[in-house]
């Protein structure tokens, strides 16, 4: 999702443009529909934006799918997987729900709080990881305690294998 | 969009044990409402969507005898054949008492430091649903402040995410400029993005918020509700009047609230109507008559400046004969003010009196038939399906008429546009065509010969005066006229921008010409808040309030042949007039200046010879009937500040002492009612076609095009501090199209000169392709527009240097 090269900071380039015409097929064609297509648009855009949405960048999503800027806004902020704000180049999502909870989530978080010198929601100071402040089940309680890292699922974590996939980021 | 529903099929349904007919598909609420059943409510408003976010109007249904589960929203429940309601039962109680729990978790319990305390809905809907002790212990949450500009304070703190003030500014105002931010307990309603609420109606949204989250930045901690009494008022603004309620405290006005009026303003008012009392106490007041000796101004007593204004207007009589004396008043004087000056100015010998003061093109005359207006009522615009404006932007000239066109745009009618420039409108024109302005009459003719060929009729010869447009493509103009001639209810209605078009007669003409060939009603969106009132007042130089014809000068003429003594009522001549410039020239080489202001400007020092403190808005009884023809009279609410006195008390006095016969007023109402039975059953006309006009030769300068702004329509406005804090009130910029050979080598925020006859000035440089070549915006009555010519007309613009 994120680390690509040169992040875009504004506008929409032709690919994007392409990719979100293509989810406005599946919605009806009308006001509403096109207004269902914010959430696919939201995330074409951020994983090309450094994994985080810049205004402009909404705003470009608001223009073409003919909706008022704050319409986008207001999914960008309430869904916990899109960034409004500047993130490190890797986020790190570990799951705080009920069933990870039981199996020692807290510990984790508590672990890779203290090996990174931040708190949940916070980035590092070399800029690589994100620690993001999950609120939601991400729907692997088999695996519990999990995390996602951008767009991998670890599961049935320990400090060791914090320690592993951490040092791995780049 | 509206919760209320009137539909003819009825359902019968029993609430609170009264069975009642009530329409089929309303809902629970609304009907309880009719009753005057009281259901507690925060997010329900009966002009706003109904999402059923706050959940405190939960009420207990029951339907074919059977009990439903659980509690229903009574906002969004439609009511159904058989259906029982019962909005206080022990369930319905319980469940609105436990909503009303969960809403105080987080809301401050601090009303004695809320500006909302008192007059709050969440606190009086606590003293009834709440318990008297919170069970809460946790901590409550904090939200950060948002500014949103200097008319709206916030408490965000406060805010219960009713989401009113959202769902206004999307579905009424139309600007989407405030949302949910975040979820859940985070949820946070604001812009994100910090750019604040620039809508021209937002300051409905402090009316809407039911809680203390969002006040009135003016207003705040000034008063507390129950202290203040409250007047009904009109807004002296625009030719709607809108209702409104002035709230003051020991003679002063603290705050202005709408007044329900759905055949006016609903329950909304304009920013403008709401903010600009603040221009009554405002430090520039004109407290005592002045008089002026050489360059310098004494202060004297009323009498002494009365003597001086009556030994002024005698001696030019008799020196240079009546005919040498002028009066201009402001569109926006009371009906009882316009009728005294037209018959002291009667009285002295002269017709030279006018309040058309933005007209630049007087040829048409006045009509002898009724009054300037609006043929179509306010309230019946929202349903109309084509709507064509000439050389209007109501959005700032009448922001809640603006507010209709948009709810009939919504609806599916048509509005359309014939202007010199684009604007931002805040809804979808169906089809506009933007001419340079010299052209507008030749498209208005190009878009008649359209219509009377859909309509089967020949085509008026008096149309073939006007060559084809060369800036708008016929296709445009085909669009345009083939749904003007199209079915259905229809109006045209004429703006700011025709009244002051340097050939407006032509574009009356062909707009009336237009509305009869199409069976489309006619409209003036008139200036000021009486220009109704002052033709039936007379106070025009061809029409006397009893009806018989004058011929006296017009408010052009008067200044372009300048007269040896001027009466000037509520304007300042630096920028009410259509040619400033011109005004200014003219008072100069007048013997006498009177002016009755409410304001002590530098313009006036300059300009005038004896000022004449005026009771300011609030401060005087009176008359504005407006372009629907509704006579609205208002009273005095406090005392006027200092030695300023109601312009009708002063004009008596006047009138006692030039010994005018049955000057013996002792009311405003009796004007009122002299000037109502002379007027008899007068109504709106729309301009005569009797008469062709032949085309102006189009003048091949740079063309000035404008109006008034938002914020600089009068002089209570441009001095009301709060206002002119807004953004649209900053300094003017000229407005080009960045294809125009004069901005070659120019860039946006280069400085450019712009010379109208003797006065020059420089603005920023702003580039919009929506300005045809030839012609730029440049609005006026803003501080850096004072003293320049003529609004609408020839200027020269001159490069300047880029910005430091």
């Amino acid at each position: 999702m994120s680390g690509t090269a040169e992040p875009i900071e504004a506008g929409l380039t032709e690919q994007e443009r392409a990719e979100i015409d293509a989810w406005l097929t599946r919605f009806p064609d009308s006001p509403e529909g096109k207004r269902s297509a914010v959430i696919p648009a939201l995330h074409i855009v951020q994983h090309n934006s450094g994994g985080w949405l810049p205004r402009a960048r909404m705003d470009a999503v608001a223009e073409y799918l003919e909706l008022a800027p704050t319409r986008v806004y207001e999914v960008a902020t309430f869904y916990g997987m899109f960034d409004v704000e500047p993130v490190g180049r890797h986020k790190v999502n570990i799951c705080t729900n009920i069933s990870c909870m039981l199996r020692g989530s807290n510990e984790i978080v508590a672990y890779a709080e203290k090996k990174l010198g931040i708190r949940l929601g916070e980035t590092t100071s070399d800029g690589r990881i994100t620690l993001k402040r999950e609120e939601e089940c991400l729907a692997a309680c088999a695996g519990a305690p999990m995390m996602l890292v951008d767009e991998v699922y670890y599961t049935e974590l320990t400090p060791e294998k914090i320690d592993q996939i951490l040092d791995e980021l780049e | 969009m509206s919760a209320v529903v009137e539909n003819t099929e009825k359902v019968s349904i029993e609430i609170d044990g009264q069975t009642v007919e009530v329409p089929k598909g309303a809902s629970i609420i609304a009907v309880a409402d009719e009753l005057g059943i009281d259901i507690p409510r925060f997010c329900y408003h009966s002009k706003l969507s109904a999402p059923a976010n706050c959940r405190m109007c939960l009420v207990d249904v029951e339907m074919g005898g059977r009990p439903v589960p659980k509690p229903l929203p009574a906002c969004i429940t439609t009511v159904a054949e058989g259906m029982v309601v019962r909005t206080a039962s022990e369930r319905a109680l319980k469940a609105q008492q436990g909503v009303m729990e969960f809403l105080l978790i987080n809301h401050p319990l601090d009303c004695p430091i809320c500006d909302q305390g008192g007059e709050c809905e969440l606190q009086d809907l606590a003293l009834g649903y709440g318990r008297s002790v919170s069970r809460f212990v946790e901590r409550k949450r904090v939200v950060k402040d948002e500014n949103l500009g200097p008319l709206i304070a916030t408490e965000m703190t406060r805010c219960i995410h009713c989401t009113r003030c959202v769902r206004f500014l999307d579905e009424i105002a139309g600007t989407s400029e405030l949302g949910a931010m975040h979820r859940g307990e985070h949820t946070e309603i604001g812009t994100l993005v910090g750019d604040g609420v620039h809508s021209e109606l937002s300051g409905n949204i402090i009316d809407l918020c039911p809680v203390g989250a969002l006040t009135s930045r003016p207003y705040r901690f000034t008063a507390r509700a129950w202290e203040m009494t409250s007047h009904a008022g009109i807004a002296p603004h625009d030719c709607l009047g809108s209702n409104i309620e002035l709230h003051q405290l020991r003679g002063r006005i603290k705050r202005v609230v709408p007044r329900d009026n759905e055949a006016i303003n609903e329950c909304w008012i304009s920013d403008r109507d709401r903010f600009s009392y603040e221009g009554v106490v405002s430090e520039d007041r004109l407290l005592a008559p002045l008089l002026r000796e050489g360059n310098q101004w004494h202060e004297v007593d009323w009498q002494t400046a009365l003597e001086a204004v009556a030994n002024a207007l005698r001696d030019t009589v008799d020196a240079h004969g009546a005919d040498a004396v002028g009066c201009l008043i402001s569109p926006s004087a009371t009906t009882e003010e316009m009728a005294l000056h037209s018959l002291l100015m009667r009285a002295l010998g002269s017709d030279n009196i006018d309040t058309r003061l933005q007209r630049a093109d007087f040829r048409d005359g006045t009509s002898t038939e009724g009054f300037p207006g609006l043929e179509t009522a306010f309230s019946k615009l929202d349903s109309q399906d084509v709507v064509l404006l000439i050389g209007a932007y109501p959005r700032h000239e009448q922001p809640l008429l603006n507010h209709r066109l948009r709810k009939a745009a919504l609806a599916g009618g048509k509005v359309l546009a014939i202007n010199p420039c684009g604007f931002d409108w805040n809804f979808d024109l169906a089809q506009q065509a933007i001419a340079h302005v010299g052209e507008l009459p030749a498209v208005l003719a190009a878009v008649a010969r359209v219509v009377a060929r859909e309509k089967g009729t020949t085509e008026p010869a008096a149309l073939a005066a006007w060559k084809a447009p060369t800036t708008v493509s016929s296709e445009t103009i085909e669009k345009l006229a083939v749904i003007v001639a199209g079915e259905g209810k229809k109006t045209i209605l004429l703006g700011a921008l025709a009244e002051g078009h340097p050939a407006g007669a032509e574009l009356r003409y062909l707009g009336a010409l237009i509305a009869e060939l199409s069976g489309a009603g006619y409209g003036a969106l008139t200036p000021g808040a009486n220009s109704a009132g002052a033709w039936l007042a007379g106070a025009l130089p061809d029409r006397r309030a009893d009806g018989s014809a004058a011929n006296g000068l017009d408010a052009k003429a008067m200044l372009s042949d300048p007269r040896k003594a001027y009466v000037l009522h509520g304007l300042e001549p630096d920028h009410d007039l259509q040619d400033p410039q011109l005004a200014e020239q003219a008072f100069a080489a007048a013997e006498h200046v009177i002016a009755f202001s409410s304001w002590d400007t530098p313009a006036l020092r300059q300009q005038a010879s004896i000022l004449l403190p005026l009771a300011a808005f609030g401060e005087t009884a009176g008359t504005f009937v407006n372009a629907n023809g509704h006579w609205q009279i208002f009273g005095g609410v406090g005392q006027p500040l200092g030695e300023a006195r109601p312009g009708w008390r002063v004009l008596r006095v006047l009138g006692n002492i030039l010994e005018t016969p049955g000057f013996d007023y002792e009311a405003p109402d009796q004007i009122h009612a002299e000037v109502k039975a002379q007027a008899g059953e007068a109504a709106v006309a729309r301009p005569s076609i009797e008469n062709a006009l032949t085309p102006l030769d189009a003048s091949a300068d740079m063309q000035r095009v404008g109006i008034l702004g938002l914020y600089g329509v009068d002089a209570l406005s441009r001095h009301a501090p709060s206002l002119q804090a807004t953004d649209q009130a900053q300094p003017a910029e000229v407005v080009l199209n960045p294809a125009d050979e004069v901005v070659k080598g120019l860039s946006e925020g280069d400085k450019v000169s712009v010379t109208q006859s003797a006065a020059s000035q420089t603005f920023i440089v702003r580039f919009d392709n929506r300005v045809p070549v030839g012609s730029f915006w440049l609005p006026g009555g803003l501080e850096n527009t004072a003293g320049l010519g003529p609004m609408n007309g020839p200027a020269t613009l001159v490069a300047a240097g880029t910005s430091a």
